[in-house]
C-alpha cells in the first residue's frame, strides 16, 4: 500500500503481529496463540489524523502499544521517519533508539483516574518525563509546565494541586499535557474520550484538533465510537479480530464502504434523532474468538454476504479504489450504502 | 383513554448523607410513567439517574436514604382493574409488601450482568428461583419450563443445555440476554433498565436494543430505561426526562426534546453530541463550557447557571427554577420561562 504521499509518511507498519500464548497446566505449558493483531499494515502521514476502530478485543490496544514496543511485536516491522529524514525500523532498534523514539511517540490512555498517579501534584506529573530525561530543570523545567498547561487550557495556578482535585475533563487535559511535555510528533491516543461524559467530550476533542494545529502532530485516534472518528479523522481504518478489514479517507469509508462489516458498524450506532428509525437490521452472531478464528474470512459466521469462497479462502487486502482498501471477496460488487440517511 | 399513570413520582429526595457533607443525589424529582409507554433518563455520569432508579425499587441503603416525596404505583394495572394505589416512598425497604413488588411487578436490569447473577449458582437457577418466589402455585418443573421458553424468547440458542451453564462462562452480550429473560420472567408492569448496554459493542448493542423493543411490545410493559446514550434513547423512548444534578431540568415526548428542546442545558447538550453524518461532520463541535459540579458544591440558584450560556446574572445564581409547562407535554426547569409559573408536572398529569 504504498501511496502517492509516501514522501511524507511518518509511520510506517507491515504486517504488524502481536500474539500472545495461551497457557494451560502447572507448568504453563503454551496451548495456543490470542492473535490480538494479525498482520496490520498502514501509513501514518505526518500531520493526519488515522482513526483506528472497531469493537471490544479486535487488538486496537495492542497495535498501538506494539508500535512502540510496549508489547514486543511477534513479527512484521514498523519504520519511523525521524526529523532529519532517517528511517529507523523501530521493531529492530537498540534500547537507546527506543528512547529516542518513545520520546517523539507519545500515548495518551483512555482513563484520566487510573493513569495519574494519585499522589503527585500536576506540577510532578507534567514534569516528570523532562526531569527523568534531564531535558530541562529549575526555572525552565517550571516555565515549561506552566507553557504546557496553559496550552490545554487549564491555570498554572493549579499546578500545586493533586489529581483528585480535578473532573474527568480536567484531567484528560493533564494527561494531554504530560504526553505534549516532550515535543513529540506522533501522539497515539487510546480511546482520549471514552471515559469522559459527553458534555466535556466536545472540549477535549476540540483541544487535540487545535493542538494538531498549532503543533504539526500526528495522530493515531483509537476509539470505538464511529461519530467521533468520523469527526476528527482524515483516514479510518477497521479493525477485525485483529485484522484491518478496510482503510480508507473518511468520508469515503462512511459514504461508500466496501467491507460488510464497515457497513454493520455504521447501520448499529444508534442515530440520535428520533425521525431516523436506525434499529432492526443488527448483525446475528458474535465477535470471532481471536484465539480460535474461523477459517476464510473471519467476518464469514456473520456477514449477510457469505459465498462457499468466503468460508475457506482468507481475502486479501485490496486496493480497490484509489487510497481505498477492503479484505472482502466481493468489495467491488457490493454496494453498500454507508452511513444511513 | 388515558387515566392515571403506572407510577406517579413526587417531589422526590434520597440523600447521601456522608462525612465529607450530604450528596443530594436525587432532589425534587416529580415525574410520571405510564403504563406500556418507554420513557427515557438521560443526563450525564453522577446526575442521579441510578439513585433514582434504585429509590423507586427501594434499594437504596444507609448512608442513602429517601427522605421526602412519593411514588404512587398502580398495583390493579395488574389484575386489569387500575385504582389500586400504594405508595413505594412509604414502605419499609424489607418489609413484605415492597419485596412481593420488587423482582415481580417492577423489576430491573443493570449495566453490569454480573450485579444481578450470583457467580456461585447457573443461570437456570436463578431465573427459576425468582419465579418460585413469586409464585407458589407452579411446580418446580413448571418453572423450568417457562425459563427455558423465556430463555429461547430473548435469543439464547440451545436454553435447554444453556440454563445450566454459570454466568461466567457466557459472553457480555448473552448475559445480558439472561439478564432480561430473568426480568422478564414475572412479566413485570414496569422494567426498569440501567444503562442496559452501556458495556456492550456497537454491534451487540444494536441486538439487545432491538430484543428489548420487542419484547417491550410483546409484554406491553412500561420502561423506565436509563442511559447517558442520546442515540438510545432517541431510538427507544417515546418520553424523556432529562437529569442534571439531581433534578429533572426537561420533561417531554422524545420528538419535542430533539426538535424544540427548551432547556439550555438540553439544548447545548445536542448540540456537542457528535453524529454520523452522510456530508461530513462539522468543522468544529459546539462544546459546554466547565464541567459537572463535585456533588459537595452544588451552585446556588439554578445548578447549571455556571456553565450557561443563557444565564442571566443575579437571577439564576439565586433563584432556584421550578418545573414550569411550556407545551402540551413538555415542562422545563429553568428561569426564562418562569414567568406565570405554575406546577408543570400538575398539570401534565391531568391531560
Ligand atoms: N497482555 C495480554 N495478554 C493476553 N491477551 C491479551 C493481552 N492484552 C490483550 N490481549 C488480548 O488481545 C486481544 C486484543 O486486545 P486489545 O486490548 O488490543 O483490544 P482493543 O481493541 O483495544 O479492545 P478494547 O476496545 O476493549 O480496548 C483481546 O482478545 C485481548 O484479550
Ligand atoms: N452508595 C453511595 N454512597 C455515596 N454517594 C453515592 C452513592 N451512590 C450514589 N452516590 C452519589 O449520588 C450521586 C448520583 O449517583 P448516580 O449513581 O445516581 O449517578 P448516575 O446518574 O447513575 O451516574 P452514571 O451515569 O455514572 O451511572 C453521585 O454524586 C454519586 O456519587
Ligand atoms: S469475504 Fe465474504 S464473508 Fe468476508 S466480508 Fe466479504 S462477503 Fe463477507
Ligand atoms: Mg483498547
Ligand atoms: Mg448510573
Amino acid at each position: 500500500m504504498v501511496s502517492a504521499a509516501e514522501g511524507s509518511n511518518i509511520l510506517e507498519v507491515r504486517d504488524l503481529q502481536a500474539y500472545f500464548p495461551i497457557t494451560a497446566g502447572l507448568w504453563r505449558r503454551v496451548v495456543g496463540q490470542v492473535r490480538a493483531v494479525d498482520g496490520v499494515s498502514f501509513d501514518l502521514k505526518e500531520g493526519e489524523t488515522l482513526g483506528l476502530v472497531g469493537e471490544s478485543g479486535c487488538g486496537k490496544t495492542t497495535t498501538g502499544r506494539a508500535i512502540i514496543r510496549a508489547v514486543e511485536p511477534t513479527g512484521g516491522e514498523v519504520f519511523y521517519r525521524m526529523r532529519d529524514d532517517t528511517l529507523i525500523e523501530a521493531t529492530a532498534a537498540d534500547g537507546r533508539t527506543m528512547q529516542t523514539l518513545r520520546q517523539q511517540i507519545q500515548i495518551i490512555f483512555q482513563d484520566p483516574f487510573a493513569s495519574l498517579n494519585p499522589r503527585m501534584t500536576i506540577y510532578d506529573i507534567v514534569a516528570d518525563p523532562l526531569r527523568v530525561n534531564s531535558l530541562a530543570s529549575g526555572g525552565e523545567l517550571e516555565d515549561r509546565v506552566s507553557e504546557m498547561l496553559q496550552m490545554v487550557g487549564m491555570s498554572p495556578a493549579f499546578m500545586r494541586r493533586y489529581p483528585h482535585a480535578f473532573s474527568g475533563g480536567q484531567r484528560q487535559r493533564i494527561g494531554i499535557a504530560r504526553s505534549l511535555v516532550m515535543n513529540p510528533r506522533l501522539v497515539i491516543a487510546d480511546e482520549p474520550v471514552s471515559a469522559l461524559d459527553v458534555s466535556v467530550q466536545a472540549q477535549i476533542l476540540n483541544l487535540m484538533q487545535d493542538l494538531q494545529q498549532d503543533l504539526g502532530l500526528t495522530y493515531l485516534f483509537i476509539s470505538h465510537d464511529l461519530s467521533v472518528v468520523q469527526y476528527i479523522s482524515h483516514r479510518v481504518a477497521v479493525m477485525y479480530v485483529g485484522k484491518i478489514v478496510e482503510l480508507a479517507p473518511t468520508h469515503e469509508l462512511f459514504t461508500r464502504p466496501m467491507h460488510p462489516y464497515t457497513q454493520a458498524l455504521l447501520s448499529s450506532v444508534p442515530a440520535p434523532n428520533p425521525r431516523v428509525k436506525s434499529l432492526g437490521q443488527s448483525l446475528e452472531g458474535e465477535v470471532a474468538d481471536p484465539a480460535n478464528p474461523p477459517a476464510g474470512c473471519y467476518f464469514h459466521p456473520r456477514c449477510p454476504f457469505v459465498q462457499d469462497v468466503c468460508r475457506e479462502t482468507e481475502p486479501e487486502f485490496r486496493e480497490i479504489a484509489p487510497s481505498h482498501f477492503a479484505r472482502c471477496h466481493f468489495a467491488e460488487d457490493l454496494d453498500l450504502p454507508g452511513v444511513p440517511a | 383513554m388515558q387515566t392515571m399513570p403506572l407510577l406517579e413520582v413526587r417531589d422526590l429526595k434520597t440523600h447521601f448523607f456522608l462525612d465529607e457533607g450530604t450528596v443530594r443525589a436525587v432532589d425534587g424529582v416529580s415525574f410520571d410513567i405510564r403504563s406500556g409507554v418507554v420513557l427515557g433518563v438521560v443526563g450525564e455520569s453522577g446526575c442521579g439517574k441510578s439513585v433514582l432508579a434504585r429509590s423507586i425499587m427501594r434499594i437504596v441503603r444507609p448512608p442513602g436514604r429517601t427522605i421526602e416525596g412519593r411514588i404512587t404505583y398502580d398495583r390493579g394495572m395488574r389484575r386489569g382493574a387500575a385504582g389500586d394505589f400504594v405508595d413505594l416512598a412509604q414502605m419499609p425497604i424489607d418489609g413484605s409488601e415492597i419485596r412481593d413488588i420488587r423482582g415481580s411487578e417492577i423489576t430491573m436490569i443493570f449495566q453490569e450482568p454480573m450485579v444481578s447473577f450470583s457467580p456461585v449458582h447457573t443461570i437456570g437457577f436463578q431465573i427459576i428461583e425468582g419465579i418460585l418466589q413469586h409464585e407458589t402455585d407452579i411446580s418446580k418443573d413448571e418453572a423450568r419450563n417457562r425459563a427455558v421458553e423465556i430463555l429461547r424468547r430473548v435469543g439464547i440458542p440451545n436454553p435447554e443445555s444453556r440454563i445450566d451453564q454459570y454466568p461466567f462462562s457466557l459472553s457480555g452480550g448473552m448475559r445480558q440476554r439472561c439478564m432480561i429473560a430473568m426480568a422478564l420472567a414475572s412479566d413485570p408492569n414496569l422494567l426498569i433498565a440501567d444503562e442496559p448496554t452501556t458495556a456492550l459493542d456497537v454491534t451487540t448493542q444494536a441486538q439487545i436494543l432491538e430484543l428489548m423493543a420487542e419484547l417491550q411490545r410483546e409484554f406491553g410493559m412500561a420502561m423506565m430505561l436509563i442511559t447517558h446514550n442520546l442515540g438510545v434513547v432517541a431510538q427507544m423512548a417515546e418520553e424523556v426526562i432529562v437529569m442534571y444534578l439531581g433534578k429533572i431540568v426537561e420533561w417531554t415526548d422524545i420528538d419535542t426534546l430533539f426538535d424544540d428542546p427548551k432547556h439550555p442545558y438540553t439544548a447545548e447538550l445536542l448540540k456537542s453530541i457528535p453524529r454520523l453524518r452522510r456530508e461530513g461532520q462539522a468543522e468544529r463541535l459546539t462544546a459546554i463550557a466547565g464541567s459537572v459540579p463535585s456533588p459537595y458544591v452544588r451552585p446556588s440558584g439554578c445548578p447549571f447557571h455556571p456553565r450557561c450560556p443563557q444565564a442571566v446574572a443575579g437571577l439564576c445564581d439565586v433563584r432556584e427554577p421550578e418545573l414550569v409547562q411550556v407545551g402540551e407535554r413538555h415542562v422545563v426547569s429553568c428561569l426564562l420561562y418562569s414567568d406565570g409559573a405554575s406546577n408543570g408536572a400538575a398539570e401534565m398529569e391531568t391531560e
